[in-house]
């Protein structure tokens, strides 16, 4: 499949208690505040209402939220089926923030909520739910976000024709140390939309490390 | 789509170290389940299959967790008859695990190098340099699916010609981390687990590892093993618990059945994920039925091997595989009359027959599922 066939309709990004959509800063959280209040600062902010929030932990919370930014004024089932829409997510560390929390439960009462949270892919599972995405999902673990592979696994996924929308990124988090950038990428070019390449790829995520336009 | 063939494979488990071993014993009857009582693990005795103290050896001058030496004794296996270049850049390493050396963070304070050593793309990593990989291993974390995710993204690596071989091995093990999670949901069963049975009440963890060679060249003797399509998909309705309906498992199915071109009547048998929870059991019994498949042979294989995580999907990948070339398709140990609301022709014995075409399944905690079909190449 060539790669115009696919296009970024949207990327979003949460680091460094900044919020950026498309490459500019649309939210920043107070200085010294720790992940779960910066991340609760972002849900107000957003206005989202969905309390299940609040029993997610960090990593969920990141990543769902990420996409809640990525989607806004957006409602995929809109144009998409259910199984048309999937979710590919990495990072570094998987679940490792929630299985420290586990485990620090195990001395006590091993917590069956906590317990819960230590999969990675459980973020996927949370991001499913809101959106009711029920096509194709993967999550990968690498030292740092390998571009060319998730290019590779989603333009995949559209050449044959397993999803027509997929959100795709990093969603990294320990303990204060959290990034998440994440794209929608659709079959079908909108306004604004950049070729899903690997250039792309990394001139966004680039642009979430500090370099924002706005 | 390019075809793709199996070139090796291999089962590291309580029961056996090698895939042959493994299948010879579990036509006899022989479980790896045992009630175990250690205290480091859990508090109360236990069912599961583990390994023996010392089972995996250590060596001397290297550092490799249980984990990592579970998986090199897996990968070295399956490669030994094989032939694949590993050093060409065109020879892939993809590794599965539910939470591979988690266990670090029981006994020891999280100091950044412990951080890094948990890391699965540091296992990954040891894992590559010991057999001299030089393409960049890809990782998979995928709670239960993580081994058929593992067979699909290899198949997808192959097919789109990047790759010649790609190597997929899958492990995990059982520590204080993991059984006590389940211990916390109310998930082990009291007693060895029983798939599909009315009795049935919760998991039998297991410990294992499992490795498949993929090649896109057609081996040019004996009886050769295709996968032929995967699917993936997300049930959208609850992150601990399985899907009411089963039609998620059931759109993974359809899926992979299409891209490997066959239909319902061509399934001759079914690997079935099979954990022996109330609900697991009950979705994969109605995503059977919306498939057409109720009057195909299925079994599980957890009563041999307990549930091992990111490992059972390859173990029972290759159970599968040994099954279509020998034609025989293995009981289900534990299983005596049907507790699925929805009519599925569990296998409780062994069973002989002309065996094409098969269908393992997975499910897993986050709503996913997934399915691949192996066929005999023509």
């Amino acid at each position: 499949m060539k790669d115009e066939q696919a296009y970024i309709t949207a990327y979003s990004s949460v680091a460094r208690r900044s919020a950026c959509r498309n490459g500019n800063i649309v939210f920043q959280g107070d200085e010294n505040v720790n992940t779960g209040d910066f991340l609760t600062s972002l849900y107000k902010y957003l206005g989202a209402d969905y309390p299940k929030l609040y029993k997610m932990d960090n990593l969920s919370r990141l990543g769902f939220l990420a996409v809640e930014l990525l989607l806004t004024g957006r409602n995929l089932s809109e144009n998409y089926n259910p199984e048309e829409t999937g979710i590919v997510l990495s990072n570094a560390n998987a679940s490792l923030d929630a299985d420290v929390n586990y485990m620090a439960s195990v001395k006590n009462i091993p917590s069956p909520a906590l317990f819960v949270y230590t999969l990675p892919n459980i973020v996927i599972g949370e991001i499913s739910i809101r959106h009711h995405f029920k096509g194709e999902n993967a999550f990968f673990v690498s030292e740092k976000f390998d571009e060319a592979f998730m290019h590779f696994y989603v333009t995949d996924l559209f050449s044959r024709a397993a999803l027509k929308a997929c959100i795709c990124g990093w969603v990294e988090c320990f303990r204060d140390d959290y990034k998440a950038v994440v794209w929608l990428v659709e079959n079908n070019s909108r306004e604004g939309a950049l070729p899903f390449t690997i250039d792309q790829i990394h001139k966004s995520y680039l642009l979430s490390n500090g370099e924002t336009n706005g | 789509m390019k075809p793709v063939y199996v070139i090796g494979e291999n089962i590291v488990s309580p029961i056996a170290p090698t895939a042959e071993e493994n299948f010879t014993s579990l036509k006899k009857g022989i479980t790896g389940i045992r009630l175990h009582d250690n205290r480091q693990i859990s508090p109360e005795p236990f069912y599961a299959a583990l390994f023996d103290a010392g089972g995996i050896p250590e060596n001397a001058e290297n550092s490799y967790t249980k984990f990592e030496r579970l998986l090199i004794m897996s990968i070295g296996d399956a490669l030994r008859k094989t032939g694949v270049p590993v050093a060409s850049r065109r020879t892939a390493l993809i590794i599965s695990s539910t939470k591979g050396n988690i266990s670090l963070i029981e006994s020891a304070e999280l100091t950044e190098a412990l951080r890094n050593r948990i890391a699965l793309s540091t296992s990954a990593r040891l894992i590559a340099d010991h057999f001299g990989f030089t393409s960049q291993p890809v990782v998979i974390s995928h709670a239960c699916i993580s081994g058929v995710v593992g067979l699909i993204t290899a198949l997808r690596m192959l097919q789109s010609g990047g790759y010649d071989h790609v190597v997929i091995a899958g492990a995990d093990i059982i520590t204080r981390f993991i059984l006590s999670g389940f211990q916390s949901f109310h998930a082990v069963s009291n007693e060895p687990c029983k798939p599909f049975d009315a009795g049935r009440n919760g998991v039998t963890l297991g410990e294992g590892a499992a490795t498949i060679v993929l090649s896109s060249n057609k081996p040019s003797t004996g009886e050769v093993i295709q996968l032929c399509g995967g699917s993936v998909s997300n049930d959208a309705n609850h992150i601990s618990g399985p899907s009411r309906t089963g039609e998620e498992l059931f759109q993974a199915i359809q899926k992979a059945m299409e891209e490997a071109s066959v239909t319902s009547g061509e399934i001759d048998i079914i690997s079935a994920h099979g954990t022996a929870t109330l609900y697991n059991d009950e979705m994969e019994s109605k995503a059977i039925n919306l498939a057409g498949l109720q009057q195909v042979p299925v079994n599980s294989l957890k009563g041999f091997y307990g549930h091992t995580l990111g490992a059972a999907g390859l173990i029972e990948s290759v159970i599968a595989i040994l099954s279509l070339k020998e034609n025989v398709m293995l009981p289900t140990p534990g299983f005596h009359s049907r507790g699925t609301s929805m009519p599925v022709n569990v296998s409780a014995e062994l069973r002989t027959g002309d065996y094409h075409c098969c269908l393992k399944t997975a499910s897993g905690f986050g709503g996913c599922n997934a399915a691949v079909v192996f066929q005999k190449a023509v």
